[in-house]
């Protein structure tokens, strides 16, 4: 039994983890695709920045002496979308839309992405340096341990409060969203401009409306994810450049421009670099009791050795690209 | 037309004049070396995307490769692990990985022994594992004995840096023609993100391999083709003039390959080849109804532009003398270069040549300018009574990536084919 609490502790929550926080950051960069139809590199940037915001606000309610039941991080996260969404509005503003008037093709709005990409990281790297922060500094991260002595096991079951938390905020979010895009007629108008943007258009949906509506969920999810991560492990101005991969791996393997694609993806992403560097060893141990001599595992059973974590997800990405180019759910080719 | 480029590259002279008086000779010598191995690789992505339309996003990978190579065929041989069990077990890894190559070709061919479908899709899968299994059983343990006993790492060949380069741009060749054999039938942002994907994936290997690149522990000092400054010390110069000597003699090295290859390619591209790589570029469907082999071409035009890439990057190891995987980045390795080839112009190899030596020179004075205009602007907020700004190095440090994205995102703005674009003939 400790070796399935075991299994569970290294293995299910942290890739359920990470699974939440690469579909939230998928969903961002599947929506853009489907309706700008260009590969959003800065995203990256907005959950970065989106992070930062909260952590801003973070600080702001520990020095005015607020003290909240929650993480404060979580407390915050509301406004911090709200934030991080209108500055989603303002990059597509500034960046993009004067762009997408003169009819630039989508490689160039791919290259004006990693240019905002790059000024974004700039400014935090110039305001905040290139040290580490962390949401705990003022209050205790809380951690449970849930005694499963009585199913025979020598080991508690951890499981941090942020953690509970994420995978509780990205549920709702993924039913609501579920909800907007579907009973809603702003997120129907999403859906039918995402199938075909002319056909929308003609057909009397307002397409600037949708793009706008576009970038505020990106932003505001983008901003959720970023700052979870952060809640997770700390908060650095690389922190999601350095993930940005992995999410666009979880949206193609989901289908770009499909929202459940990319929930689907991301958490397979995550599953799959948790269970590949995962040390099957310590699983199947209790078999070595049972195991003739010559067959006695070896102390290290992992699929990849640890440093090429995140090689994994680029693997996936690259084999999806081969055989099924479209990804699980039939995503957009065009 | 060309009074405008004459006028562009004559700004770009008095610039390099500007940073030599400002910066001092040796800071400039160096910077133009390395903006040489720059242009270098800038024509590399000229070539793909100027030239070939095609979206090569991993350019670190193949830099990174380039540098690898150099290192191994320069670096003085390591008679520790010649003398050890270590040759014997990589030459034992290297069979199981023909084993397991062959496996893997073996079951594509299922379908002839009647095996098709969804079982032979199985068997695809079974064999490649197979493979994995049998390749890393053999080369977990010869790695972990080079790395404690077998001299910790291979080694080098010994041979002279020249060498090493062309050895770099033939192992780029080799990788190209595996990415694009992978990559290529892919739409522009797919093959993008699988690009990076890919070069991610060579940069966690290069790093970690410990036994053959040495990984984090870094390879110094790797030789120079040219007499280094030591050389000439040891004649009884003195110190400033024998740097100036050497970086030189490698520059002029340097400018010798870099005039080769922008003449090769310049006739390349007005040639025949030139003129059917376009027609592919701007309308494939077309060009393949005329009967040309697109996939093939742009696999052909890969390859070459990786070579070149390799090349570049090899000589860029040489110069700093040092192989540090973990001093790669995306941002200055591959997002750097690209904005050399938009804002110099794509398509032009002039233009690719003067975004490079431009952007190089921007990027490596924006760090010293930020840091002036911060110390202005502390001493004015502090006489006003601000306060100092906290931090002014290591905040300057990091204004270059602003400063990048700043010119790149001003450029797609205004000058949105380059500063000397592609000059599009119209013949009868």
């Amino acid at each position: 039994m400790t070796e399935i609490i075991f299994f569970i502790n290294q293995v299910v929550i942290s890739g359920l983890v990470l699974g939440c926080i690469y579909a939230l950051g998928a969903i961002g960069i599947t929506l853009i695709f489907g309706i700008l139809r260009f590969a959003h590199f800065a995203h990256s940037e907005l959950m970065t920045g989106g992070a930062f915001i909260a952590f801003l606000l973070a600080s702001a309610f520990a020095a005015w002496g607020i003290v909240t039941p929650i993480p404060t991080g979580f407390v915050v996260l509301p406004i911090a979308m709200v934030l991080a969404a209108i500055l989603a509005l303002g990059i597509d503003k500034g960046f993009y839309a004067p762009l997408r008037k003169r009819g630039a093709k989508p490689v160039t709005l791919l290259i004006a992405s990693i240019g905002v990409t790059l000024m974004v990281q700039g400014l935090i790297r110039l305001f905040f340096g290139a040290g580490s922060y962390s949401f705990f500094e003022n209050e205790p991260k809380e951690i449970f341990r849930i005694d499963t002595s009585a199913l025979g096991s020598t080991r508690p079951l951890v499981i941090t409060e942020p953690q509970v938390l994420m995978i509780l905020v990205t549920l709702v979010s993924v039913i609501a969203l579920h909800f907007f895009l579907t009973r809603s007629r702003l997120g129907k108008a999403m859906r039918a401009m995402a199938d075909n943007a002319d056909l929308a258009q003609v057909s009397g949906i307002n397409t600037a409306l949708v793009v706008r509506v576009t970038w505020v969920i990106a932003g505001a999810l983008g901003c959720m994810a970023g700052t979870m991560l952060a809640l997770d492990v700390t908060l650095k101005p690389d922190l999601a450049f350095n993930i940005i991969l992995p999410i666009f791996a979880a949206a193609i393997v989901g289908g770009l421009g499909q929202a459940y694609g990319a929930i689907a993806g991301g958490l397979l992403i995550g599953f799959a670099e948790t269970l590949a560097v995962f040390n099957w060893t310590m699983l199947f141990r209790p078999l070595n009791a049972i195991l003739p001599d010559w067959a006695q595992l070896p102390s290290t059973l992992a699929l990849v050795p640890t440093e090429y974590k995140l090689t994994v997800a680029f693997v996936i990405l690259v084999i999806t690209l081969l055989v099924r180019p479209t990804g699980i759910f039939k995503g957009a080719s065009s | 037309m060309i009074q405008r480029s004459l006028t562009l590259f004559g700004g770009l002279f008095v610039l390099i004049l500007v940073v030599g008086w400002v910066m001092g000779l040796p800071f400039t010598s160096s910077r133009l070396v390395e903006a040489a191995a720059y242009a270098l690789i800038a024509l590399g992505l000229n070539i793909q995307w100027g030239y070939g339309g095609l979206f090569n996003f991993g350019i670190m990978g193949f830099l990174m490769v380039g540098g690898a190579a150099v290192t191994f065929i320069s670096y003085p041989i390591n008679p520790d692990f010649w003398g050890s069990d270590g040759p014997m077990m990589l030459g034992r890894a290297l069979l199981a990985f023909a084993i397991g190559a062959l496996l893997v070709l073996a079951a594509r061919q299922a379908h002839r022994v009647g095996i098709t479908g969804k079982w032979k899709g199985a068997l695809t899968v079974l064999a490649w594992f197979v493979a994995y299994v049998l390749y890393r059983s053999q080369l977990d343990p010869a790695a972990a004995y080079i790395e404690s006993a077998g001299g910790g790492w291979v080694g080098g060949l010994g041979a002279h840096p020249v060498l090493g380069w062309l050895f770099g741009g033939v192992l780029a060749a080799g990788i190209a023609y595996v990415i694009g054999k992978i990559c290529l039938g892919l739409r522009t942002d797919y093959l993008a993100i699988a690009t990076i994907g890919i070069s991610e994936i060579i940069r966690a290997l290069i790093k970690n391999m410990d036994w053959l690149t040495r990984g984090t522990l870094t390879v110094s000092p790797i030789p120079w083709p040219t007499p280094l400054p030591q050389n000439y010390q040891a004649g009884g110069m003195d110190i400033a003039s024998s740097l100036l000597l050497a970086r030189a003699g490698y520059l002029v090295l340097a400018l010798v390959i870099l005039a080769a290859v922008m003449w090769l390619i310049s006739r390349a591209y007005a040639g025949p080849w030139g003129r059917m790589m376009r027609a592919i570029r701007d309308n494939h469907i077309a060009a393949s109804s005329m009967g040309k082999n697109v996939t093939a071409r742009q696999l052909e035009i890969f390859v070459f532009g990786s070579v070149l890439m390799g090349i570049g990057g090899a000589m860029l190891v040489s110069f700093v003398q040092i192989f540090d995987p973990s001093s790669y980045q995306p941002i200055n390795h591959t997002f750097l270069i690209w904005v050399m080839v938009i804002v110099g112009g794509a398509g032009n190899n002039w233009g690719a040549l003067f975004g490079a030596v431009l952007l190089w020179l921007i990027w490596v004075i924006s760090e010293p300018l930020s840091k002036a205009i911060f110390d202005m602007v502390s001493y004015w907020s502090t006489n006003v009574g601000w306060g100092a700004i906290p931090e002014i190095e290591a905040r300057s440090a990091q204004m270059r990536v602003f400063v990048l994205g700043l010119v790149i995102t001003i450029a797609l703005r205004f000058a949105p084919k380059g500063l000397i674009p592609e000059v599009v003939k119209r013949e009868g």
